[in-house]
């Protein structure tokens, strides 16, 4: 569940993103008419990037596919700013998604009254405002859960906070650093439950379980159905006053969806309240801890729940059983690989070709207005400074999901190398070479022509090739906004803790960025005209 | 005609007042008998030959195409044969040097490469701004001597920019001495040497018999 609060750190970054959702939400009518198309087409199904998402997403998914629907999935889409405002746009049709999130994070109000209360009041906001319906919950909550091991339970009588609170002075406590902070972290638990460990020793969620089992500290938070508690058996506090807010899961259906489509809103109703928190935990722990693969989880959750029967399938249609080694790993999935690349390869072809287009132009443009240069390629420059996750989230409510903003963002950040090394590259081009052949008689088109461009283009090549290798790494990002490419194992394997998963694609990104430079470096000396003494022309141009 | 002075003495800019690279705030500008700010730059500078310190050779260019650059620029048919002429003429045998990049000569052969190209089209007025200065004494020399035989047999018009009065008194026919934008005196050698008019040119002429 490191998923949630990385959404919560992202979402605090990107809420100048979304705001002009949220205004734009409330200024237009929430419900379009369906076109057909969207009828027609299959049903997007996205999750955020945490194990538990991608468990229940491959559950609606494979529950659809059994009533007889067409499924695109989308997992680990991004946090829960991305794919909220993907839904709303019917960028996507699905989502798993928490009542306390929807509370909270999206419509930024405080947390009050009982689980059944926080349902009824994101129910009613999100349709008036949004068009997005709320599907009746699962049957589990994900809230935050303070855990002990079962001896100290047994030996101090412990069951609930209450419990606790009588006994915390005597125990060291390990916690997430935010829940230390949060007021509705240990702070809340001080004042609710009277609750005050002799020692509180901030713990990262990753170590946190272990640091647990290891008696290194006596009681831990977490979220209620991390794989990790069923994993060694740990007892969770009941929260007896209700101090935690609620957080129950459901699925959450964008305006089209919700309108137009009552037979597949039926079928993911057959889920409603089938799931508790004890078979989510253990289904986290299946993926989490023993890297059982999704697909085969949640079709196992489905046959046990009665839903769908017959055989597992593995998201690429392959059996896997245990752990192959990591090259028979890259081989079974060499053709994912391949199509990933392809469009790895498509992202940065296509924003670098249209940055190239632009860059070049403005550059000698600026040559020409020298007064105009320092400002623009500043400008330009400041562009390079956005953090990559939070300019592709910018262009959610502008562009959507997919390929189209992952490009523009990619030719964004290309133009900057580019603009400085033409604008450079010309200004700085043998001036004797350039003031002699203009005393002779050159006109200024002509200097550019057979002067100043031929003397330039290694530098405005050292500039492509820079663009190119930085968009290769950025490329990896697309897969954030659902524009694939090799970002996708990646963001996947990140959410899963599979080392093989994520290796699966940042190996061939950094050999592609690899290849870009070494092929992209031949071209350069090629560009370069004959006569020349060969020069670094990369490191000529830097300021 | 020779321009000397030290630097900043404001010959340089005196120079490129001809080809129209710098326009004066006051005062014209005559060749040939016509203002310069009558005409096009552009042709004007074609018109003019033009050589610098460092040769300004266009490094990416083979020496011929270099040499034929002017007459190539007015589009003329013959432009690749003129540049053979001329480098001939310097002493450069086009089949031997023709094909060469700039990097690929001496120092001393780039200056007769960029007197080659300043030839090319014809000039009737040739500008030299410090075309020797780089050069070692040796070669200076025999560039010099190169430069003065060609002179002889055009029969053309130079202007001379140089900071060196021996090299002014061996190739011009008159000299003007300049400190601080004005002309200190002008005249042939002769007169400069007999009858300096100003305490600065005896000064100067003392340290160039000195050096």
């Amino acid at each position: 569940m490191f998923g949630r609060r990385m959404a919560a750190i992202v979402g605090g970054a990107l809420i100048v993103g979304t705001a002009p959702v949220l205004v734009s939400a409330q200024e237009g009518g929430p419900v379009a008419p369906v076109p057909d198309a969207v009828r027609d087409r299959p049903i997007v199904v996205a999750t955020k990037p945490f194990a538990e998402s991608y468990m229940l997403g491959e559950i609606f998914a494979q529950l659809l596919e059994a009533r007889g629907h067409a499924v695109d999935r989308r997992p680990g889409l991004g946090a829960t700013e991305i794919t909220f405002a993907a839904l709303r746009r019917d960028d996507i049709d699905i989502y798993p998604e928490y009542t306390g999130t929807g509370l909270l994070a999206i419509l930024g109000e405080e947390p009050s009254g009982s689980a059944l209360d926080v349902f009824g009041r994101v129910s009613r906001v999100f349709g008036d405002r949004y068009g997005v319906r709320w599907l009746p919950p699962l049957g589990f909550e994900n809230t935050y859960a303070v855990s002990v091991r079962p001896e100290t339970a047994d030996s101090l009588g412990l069951r609930t906070l209450s419990d606790l609170a009588r006994v915390a002075d005597g125990l060291v406590a390990g916690m997430s650093p935010d829940f230390i902070g949060r007021a509705d972290g240990l702070e809340g638990l001080r004042r609710e439950y009277g609750i005050d460990p002799r020692e509180v020793r901030p713990l990262l969620q990753a170590v946190k379980y272990q640091a647990l089992a290891n008696r290194e500290v006596d009681v831990i938070d977490g979220y209620s159905t991390d794989g990790s508690i069923a994993r060694f058996g740990f007892v969770v506090l009941e929260d007896d006053r209700g101090f935690f807010p609620p957080y129950d899961a459901a699925a959450l259906v964008g305006p089209a969806l919700a309108s137009g489509r009552p037979d597949a809103i039926a079928a993911l109703t057959e889920l409603s309240g089938r799931l508790d928190a004890g078979t989510v935990r253990d289904l986290n722990r299946r993926i989490e801890v023993d890297g059982e693969p999704v697909a085969r989880v949640a079709a196992d959750a489905l046959a046990t729940l009665g839903l769908v029967g017959g055989a597992a399938r593995t998201a690429d249609g392959s059996t896997v059983v245990g752990r192959p080694s990591f090259v028979a790993y890259l081989w079974s999935r060499r053709l994912n690989t391949l199509a990933e690349t392809r469009r790895h390869v498509l992202l940065v072809a296509t924003s670098l070709l249209a940055g190239f287009l632009v860059a070049v132009p403005l550059g000698l443009l600026l040559e020409r207005r020298r007064g105009w240069a320092e400002s623009t390629i500043r400008g330009v420059g400041v562009l390079q400074t956005i953090p990559s996750i939070a300019l592709l989230a910018f262009m959610i409510p502008w562009l959507g999901i997919g390929v189209v903003p992952a490009v523009t963002a990619l030719f964004l950040y290309s133009l900057f190398p580019m603009v400085r090394n033409t604008f450079t590259g010309v200004r700085d081009a043998d001036p004797a070479a350039v003031a002699s052949a203009r005393a002779l008689g050159m006109t200024e088109r002509q200097l550019l022509r057979y002067v100043r461009l031929p003397l330039a283009a290694p530098v405005i090549m050292a500039g492509v090739r820079t663009a190119a290798v930085i968009n290769v790494g950025t490329a990896t990002l697309a897969a954030f906004i659902g524009a694939g490419g090799l970002g996708d194992p990646i963001v996947a394997g990140l959410a899963l803790s599979d080392t093989r998963m994520i290796l699966s694609g940042a190996v061939p990104a950094a050999l592609m960025a690899l290849a870009v430079d070494g092929g992209l470096g031949i071209v350069e000396r090629r560009v370069a005209p004959p006569g020349l003494i060969q020069e670094a022309a990369s490191e000529r141009a830097l300021p | 005609m020779a321009i000397v002075g030290e630097s900043g003495s404001g010959k340089t800019t005196l120079l490129r007042l001809f080809n129209r690279m710098i326009d004066p705030d006051a005062g014209r500008v005559e060749v040939g008998g016509r203002d310069v700010s009558s005409m096009d730059p552009v042709h004007l500078r074609r018109a003019l030959g033009y050589v610098q310190q460092d040769g300004g050779l266009l490094p990416h260019w083979t020496v011929l195409r270099n040499t034929a650059l002017v007459p190539w620029l007015e589009g003329r048919s013959d432009a690749d044969d003129r540049a053979r002429a001329q480098l001939e003429l310097v002493g450069l045998p086009p089949e031997q040097f023709g094909s060469r990049f700039p990097r690929e000569l001496s120092g001393g052969q780039r200056q007769r490469a960029a007197l080659a190209r300043a030839l090319a089209a014809g000039p009737d007025v040739l500008l030299l701004d410090e075309p020797f200065g780089a050069l070692d004494a040796l070669t200076r020399a025999e560039v010099q001597d190169a430069f003065a035989a060609l002179r002889a047999r055009l029969g053309i018009t130079v202007l001379l920019v140089t900071h060196d009065l021996d090299e002014a008194f061996r190739l011009a026919d008159r000299v003007a001495v300049m400190r601080d934008g004005r002309v200190e005196q002008e005249g042939d050698p002769e007169a400069l040497l007999t009858r300096p008019a100003t305490p600065y040119v005896s000064e100067l002429l003392a340290r160039a018999r000195l050096a």
